[in-house]
């Protein structure tokens, strides 16, 4: 049963058929330039990204400022905003050199920033006012109350924690008039964010200030202590004490997160490939646009569940948005992870006389694999590879150089950005 | 030096009593201050103090010249907002001497309902920065409670740039995880061991053994989700100089998990430790720190070796 916003106009009637009018937007992680270029063009309707200094993933590839304005450019001829996320909680000795970046970052044309630190968003207010400022999920927004707290405080936008439910996000949007920002794909915490410091007892790395090193995807031994005895509480063999998440898979709730008027769509991933992003973006991309324009007659599509599946990396759940999530939300034992599929080349140009493509190679691939292709363009469609030649046009028999160009022939058209992939055996 | 020390207030001993009995022998035992509360609102408290025991404690700590502070520092969810109003008005009848919150929906309801209690801000891990001690108290928070994760640089750098008071723990298991998931439960239920649940919900007496690190992490599940520790207790009683030296305004001694004759003991020594530092001189506190260390290692036990957390060690990121 879908629960309806009422007090906010997202809908309406137009030749006697209901259409969704607010559409909400589609929020992609883009770790790099390419993965923005990437995620826009697959459908996102606006990206975030890490700068070099004050976000959570100090392990990704991350943008200068440089990068940051020509994502923003590329992004604003898909009509797609980008936002930055510069959200650690700070220490005394990351206060220097805020107010240059913030100032940066707004003359790089960025539409806002995503925080959690009262620090970043007192000084954004004061230096870079241009900025629109979107609460971080590390602030473990929780409750309506919590949320007007925000808005009274000027905040555009909160993303919320990852534990509320559709009622309770229903019962924010009734209460406040904020955006609001919920997850609906990817890796998920198993904490609430910002209250784990797993990482900082376990390996001396600030969680909070991008050091996570994943210690909730460890394994443990659960004990009791029975006078002053330590006792075990499984048996030799048996899987033991873990609290692994599955990731977050919410694409069959889009429908209801769009009639509760939720505001941007987010997926969640960094690091993640392009091919990631591609596949993800564009699926959610179809279910938005095809609950929007026929709501009463929407059915989700087995194919999309299926493209879905093949960048996944582990299982997935719905987590907390119809509920409290069970046990079966949680990995144990063992779980080795396989994508289905892999990411094979990417498409640089397709010439429709010879009808060569012109590829980058991203992994192994030879005459005879079947491949499949996919893009925005184009239906998703299998062959098997032919003739494969080099740049220099000499006929290879493998192509196995990371990121060499290799040109072969498929009979249908192809575009630039279009992917390929081959199934993992 | 003796001169220079007592420019600076002797900071408040600030202890987690675990029932009314035990409020009396902290009293006893030197603390000056007290944190009570329930599990409905609070978190990770040593005991649990209904209201009608919160109005009791109140009385014995106000009559023998002591404060006391009420947790309201859970994350709230909806379900949970209207039980907090009603909580605060009792809170502000009872008259009791601050609410100790994280979530800002403690802020809207105590402007809403006009409540006029103190207020102390603990988000636990986020509390990270002076900018944000002050950003709070412009807020309404006469208290800022730093994140365990600081290193005594940081500690003091707050304490210099900080418009609030600053509450620093000294003593005690931290906090290092929570999650809103039933994981204990869940991995009963996982191997079909419903019964489990059933039986060990009120134990406290689990930990997570971490084999690389050979590490034991205390867990337990409340209303509130799962909770997960630190393997060590960190323990600053010969390290108090600077603290007291920089003019730390309470000391807290975190008395969750523990006994407590246990509690009532390092009360005492850190008691005397203070006394010591303000009333005969930092001289006085040196040569008494080693054996007040070696008498909380006495009593220490087993599982929970003594460290100093985050104190002297650098994290990266």
């Amino acid at each position: 049963m879908l629960q309806l916003i009422e007090n906010e106009k997202i809908r309406e009637v137009v030749d006697g058929k209901r259409v969704i009018t607010k559409k909400p937007e589609l929020l992609a992680p883009a770790g790099s330039l390419e993965k923005l270029k990437i995620a826009v063009h697959y459908g996102a309707d606006a990206v975030f990204i890490g700068g070099q200094e004050f976000g959570l993933r100090s392990n990704a590839d991350n943008f200068s400022i440089e990068e940051m304005r020509e994502g923003v450019e590329f992004a604003k001829k898909y009509g797609a905003v980008v936002y930055v996320t510069t959200n650690i909680f700070a220490h005394n000795e990351n206060m220097d050199g805020l107010e240059e970046y913030l100032q940066a970052i707004e003359g790089a044309g960025v539409r806002g920033i995503i925080v959690a630190d009262p620090l970043i968003i007192e000084t954004c207010r004061r230096i870079a006012p241009k900025l629109e400022i979107h609460l971080s999920t590390q602030q473990s927004l929780s409750n309506w109350k919590a949320v007007k707290y925000w808005k009274e405080e000027g905040l555009h936008r909160v993303v919320l924690a990852r534990e509320v439910g559709a009622e309770e996000m229903l019962k924010m949007k009734q209460e406040v008039d904020i955006e609001i920002e919920a997850f609906v794909h990817g890796a998920m915490c198993i904490a609430y964010s910002g209250r784990c410091v797993l990482s900082n007892h376990m390996t001396a790395r600030d969680s909070n200030r991008g050091g996570c090193c994943q210690s909730c995807r460890w394994d443990y031994d659960l004990y009791e202590q029975v006078d002053g005895e330590e006792k075990a509480l499984f048996n030799e063999g048996e899987a033991p004490f873990a609290m692994s998440p599955k990731d977050l898979k919410l694409i069959e709730s889009i429908p209801h997160m769009i009639e509760l008027g939720i505001d941007s769509l987010k997926v969640e991933g960094r690091m993640k490939s392009i091919h990631y992003i591609a596949t993800v973006i564009s699926v959610y991309r179809k279910v938005i646009d095809a609950y929007c324009a026929d709501p009463e007659n929407f059915k989700i599509k087995k194919e999309w569940l299926e493209e879905l599946d093949r960048c996944a990396n582990r299982a997935a759940a719905s987590a907390f948005f119809e509920g409290e999530p069970s046990y079966k939300q949680q990995m144990f034992g063992f779980h080795a992870a396989k994508m289905k599929w892999d990411f094979a080349g990417l498409v640089l140009d397709y010439n429709e006389e010879t009808q060569m493509v012109t590829l980058q190679q991203r992994n192994y691939f030879k005459p005879g694999d079947t491949i499949e292709f996919f893009g925005p363009e184009i239906d998703s469609f299998k062959m098997e590879v032919g003739q494969v030649w080099n740049e220099d046009d000499e006929e290879i028999e493998v192509a196995n150089h990371p990121l060499q160009i290799v040109k072969f022939k498929v009979d249908r058209p192809l575009f630039k950005f279009n992917m390929m992939r081959k199934e993992n055996k | 030096m003796f001169e220079e020390v007592t420019k600076v207030k002797k900071p408040e001993i600030l202890v987690t009593p675990k029932s009314l009995d035990h409020v009396n022998a902290l009293i006893e035992a030197g603390a000056d201050a007290f944190i009570i509360g329930e599990q409905k609102f609070g978190l990770r408290l040593a005991g649990e103090f209904t209201l009608n025991e919160v109005e009791q404690a109140t009385k014995i700590i106000h009559e023998a010249g002591k404060k006391v502070y009420v947790a309201v520092n859970a994350i709230f969810h909806n379900d949970r907002l209207d039980a907090l109003d009603d909580y605060l008005k009792q809170l502000q009848r009872i008259g009791v001497d601050s609410l100790v919150f994280g979530d800002p929906a403690v802020v809207m309801a105590v402007r809403e309902l006009g409540i006029t209690i103190p207020l102390h801000w603990n988000p636990e891990t986020i509390a990270t920065n002076w900018f944000q001690a002050n950003y709070w108290e412009e807020r309404g928070a006469k208290r800022a409670v730093l994140a365990r994760e600081l290193s005594l640089d940081e500690v003091l750098e707050i304490k210099e740039n900080a418009k609030p008071e600053i509450e620093v723990q000294v003593h005690g298991m931290t906090c290092m995880f929570q999650s809103k998931r039933s994981l204990l439960g869940n991995y009963f239920l996982y191997r079909g061991e419903a019964m489990e649940i059933e039986n060990r919900k009120e134990n406290k007496n689990m930990f997570l053994h971490d084999k690389e690190r050979k590490n034991k992490y205390p867990i337990y599940e409340d209303e509130n989700g799962t909770h997960i520790f630190s393997p060590n207790d960190m323990c600053l009683i010969d390290e108090l100089t600077e603290l007291l030296e920089a003019g730390i305004d309470s000391l807290k001694i975190d008395g969750v998990l523990h006994s407590e004759d246990y509690i009532t003991t390092v009360t005492n020594c850190y008691r005397q430790a203070v006394d010591a530092f303000f009333d005969q001189g930092e001289d006085a506190y040196n040569a008494m720190k080693d054996e007040l260390l070696e008498k909380i290692e006495e009593i220490q036990p087993k599982l929970r070796p003594l460290d100093t957390g985050f104190i002297f060690k650098e994290t990266v990121y």
